[in-house]
């Protein structure tokens, strides 16, 4: 099968090799960080989390997001996502490598990553993230590999691969909430110490990666010959608009209890974000430029009229990833860290190489994405 | 019987998973059976008095015998610091108490931080290797730089600051004249922190820092010895703890 990822045409070839050469620059870098250490990156004393812990959070979100078109062919048998689910199960695969990846990268020793295995260690919460997280990743790999194999051979899948789906269904929301307890289990840090964060991060992680695959449908039907179907993408936006409205609704409750309590604490980490705290103001306008994508993107999502329409409904997708994105990614690591137990408050922003880096992990991705698609494409292609 | 290509690398990968999980497998198998050991009866503890600090002023031993004891290396720069032992304003290092009417010399006065070595220490539950443990016998918490991948988690679940990350190859930034030969240096990439200088209680030796201490200052000793110093200390004077009410039970108590 993986030969039809061999023949393409030239606009193909030129993204692969984009792609190729993004890894390559970005893995100079890396040599570069992994000669020098983490000094390289904008990583500091006080925080010492962040833009590939971000990312890393973000994209298990993403990979989780599979959930969304699984549940509803599988569990209420709603044909209209057949054709979609395996494009949500490869976006699984290649959101948890990108996950991994930046676990690697921002390991201070990664060639001893595989004490984590030698020394396993149930008490902490990031040894079960690393065992879901890679349970996800076999599950996602299975399944595709056998729902794919009887798609091609025209053949209905072995039953017994149908339980396995359904543990995937829960799989993959243990998976967000693991790497939220990861955070919200510190009593070090009151940010993130709220049991919300664990609904917040399942919100968002329904809200973007839906969105990412609404894109990624709209643009095969116009540039390849696969077509999810009007139907599937519409409803993708149905499911995109409820988990973006419970995001925005879990950010409201939250910042409520945070300002009206008025403790300190609690007040000083969104202060940092949407305020300035002691002249530290550079995530302010970073996460207001974030409020104010969620509140465009909802004005056009909840409205059917607009919804309906495809290119609207590709802008407000755009809109969520980004909202997300720029909260999750960055805002929502970097405020637990700021002000520093000690009161301090620290300026973070990732520097060149550190983007650059990420750049190259998110690539990979983004290769492996493209890959399994074209073989996916290649196949049922020639099935028709 | 035939195997296809496609089957052998998908069984060698399933076997070599397989491999993979024995060892997590036999640690869960045990995760709810707590090794119990025998109590020894040790509890170290430190009692800062900060008014006998406070009269040595700018004193810098402690920190000094400190870092020389244990090649912290110093970079010259905020982001990158390491540091075992350090001074903090009083209303960073005790939040929790400042008032806007507190006592103006306490308000102004840098409070002697490090290690609480907590009963209950977060940052080596969260250690996903086991790098960073607390001793059962003596209640220190102690690291293995050997075994530490740096994910820097234990340092997000400190909620004292006090650990620190080797973001750069620490050797170049240690002075020759500093240089301890009898205490290894880090390597770039792990965590550290202080240690109750361990290595010197082996030896028969108080911490670094409560021998540096000219004021008798810092008063190290036994909980669990009902005769020792320190618990007469804690006896008769008023002593606080940094954020007593995370349930840490950290083990360095000041005297304000």
């Amino acid at each position: 099968m993986i030969e039809k990822a061999l023949q393409g045409n030239r606009t193909y070839w030129t993204w692969i090799g984009a792609l190729l050469a993004v890894m390559i620059i970005g893995g100079l870098f890396y040599l570069k960080q992994f000669n020098e250490g983490l000094t390289i990156t904008g990583l500091s004393r006080d925080v010492t989390w962040g833009f590939y812990i971000a990312q890393f959070t973000f994209m298990v979100g993403v990979a989780a997001s599979a959930v969304m078109v699984v549940l509803p062919y599988y569990l209420h048998n709603y044909k209209a996502f057949g054709k979609l689910t395996i494009l949500g199960e490869f976006i699984a695969i290649a959101s948890v490598i990108v996950c991994m990846g930046f676990i690697f990268v921002d390991m201070g020793q990664p060639f001893r990553i595989l004490n984590v295995f030698l020394h396993p260690s149930p008490q902490s919460l990031m040894f079960w993230d690393t065992v879901v997280v890679f349970g996800y990743l076999m599950l996602n790999v299975v399944i595709s590999r056998v729902t794919f194999s009887a798609e091609r051979k025209g053949i209905a899948p072995p039953k017994w691969i149908k339980p396995i789906i359904y543990l995937s269904i829960p799989w993959a929301v243990s998976i967000h909430t693991v790497t939220a307890f990861l955070y919200s289990g510190l009593a070090a840090r009151p940010f993130w110490m709220t049991a919300i964060l664990g609904p917040r991060f399942l919100a968002t992680a329904f809200a973007a990666g839906p969105a990412l695959l609404i894109l990624i449908a709209l643009w095969m039907r116009r540039n390849t010959n696969f077509d999810a179907g009007h139907d599937a993408i519409h409803k993708l936006g149905i499911i995109v608009t409820y988990a973006m409205s419970v995001n925005v609704f879990f950010i409201t409750v939250e910042v409520f209890t945070a300002v009206y309590s008025g403790i300190p604490e609690h007040i000083s980490h969104f202060k940092l974000l949407y305020t300035g705290l002691e002249g530290n103001n550079t995530l302010v306008p970073w996460m207001w430029g974030s409020s104010l994508f969620a509140i465009i993107s909802l004005v056009l999502l909840i409205n059917p009229k607009t919804r309906s329409k495809d290119k609207i409904l590709a802008f407000s997708s755009v809109l969520v990833f980004l909202s997300i994105w720029m909260d999750k990614g960055l805002g929502m690591v970097v405020a637990g860290f700021v002000p520093s137990p000690v009161g301090k408050v620290v300026h973070y922003s990732p520097t060149l190489p550190e983007v650059m880096i990420s750049l190259a992990v998110y690539s990979a991705g983004i290769l492996i994405v493209t890959i399994l698609y074209k073989v996916a494409l290649s196949v049922r292609e020639s099935i028709s | 019987m035939k195997i296809s290509r496609r089957q052998f690398i998908a069984t060698s990968g399933l076997a070599s998973l397989g491999l993979m999980l024995d060892k997590p497998a036999k640690a869960l198998a045990k995760a709810d059976l707590p090794q119990k050991r025998p109590l020894v009866g040790k509890r170290w503890a430190m009692v800062v008095d900060l008014k006998k600090c406070h009269e040595q002023e700018n004193c810098t031993k402690c920190i000094e015998a400190c870092h020389h004891e244990h090649n912290v290396p110093d970079f010259d720069n905020p982001k990158d610091e390491i540091k075992w032992v350090w001074k903090e304003g009083f209303e960073h290092a005790f939040h929790e108490q400042d008032n806007p009417f507190l006592n103006e010399e306490l308000k102004h006065s840098p409070t002697l931080l490090m290690c609480n070595h907590c009963d209950e220490p977060p940052c080596t539950h969260v250690c996903p290797t086991k790098a960073t443990w607390k001793r059962e016998e003596d209640g220190i918490v102690m690291m293995d730089w050997h075994r530490c991948i740096g994910c820097r988690y234990c340092v997000a679940a400190c909620p004292y600051g006090s650990r620190s990350f080797n973001y750069r190859d620490p050797r170049p930034f240690i002075s020759e004249s500093e240089f301890n030969q009898d205490y290894p240096t880090r390597m770039r990439g792990v965590v550290e922190k202080c240690t109750f200088c361990e290595e010197r209680l082996a030896k028969g030796e108080l911490p670094a820092c409560v021998e540096a201490c000219e004021a008798h200052a810092l008063v190290f000793g036994d909980l669990e010895d009902p005769n020792s110093e320190i618990r007469h200390i804690l006896e008769e004077r008023f002593t606080i703890r940094r954020k007593p009410a995370l349930g840490t039970q950290p083990e360095v108590y000041y005297i304000v």
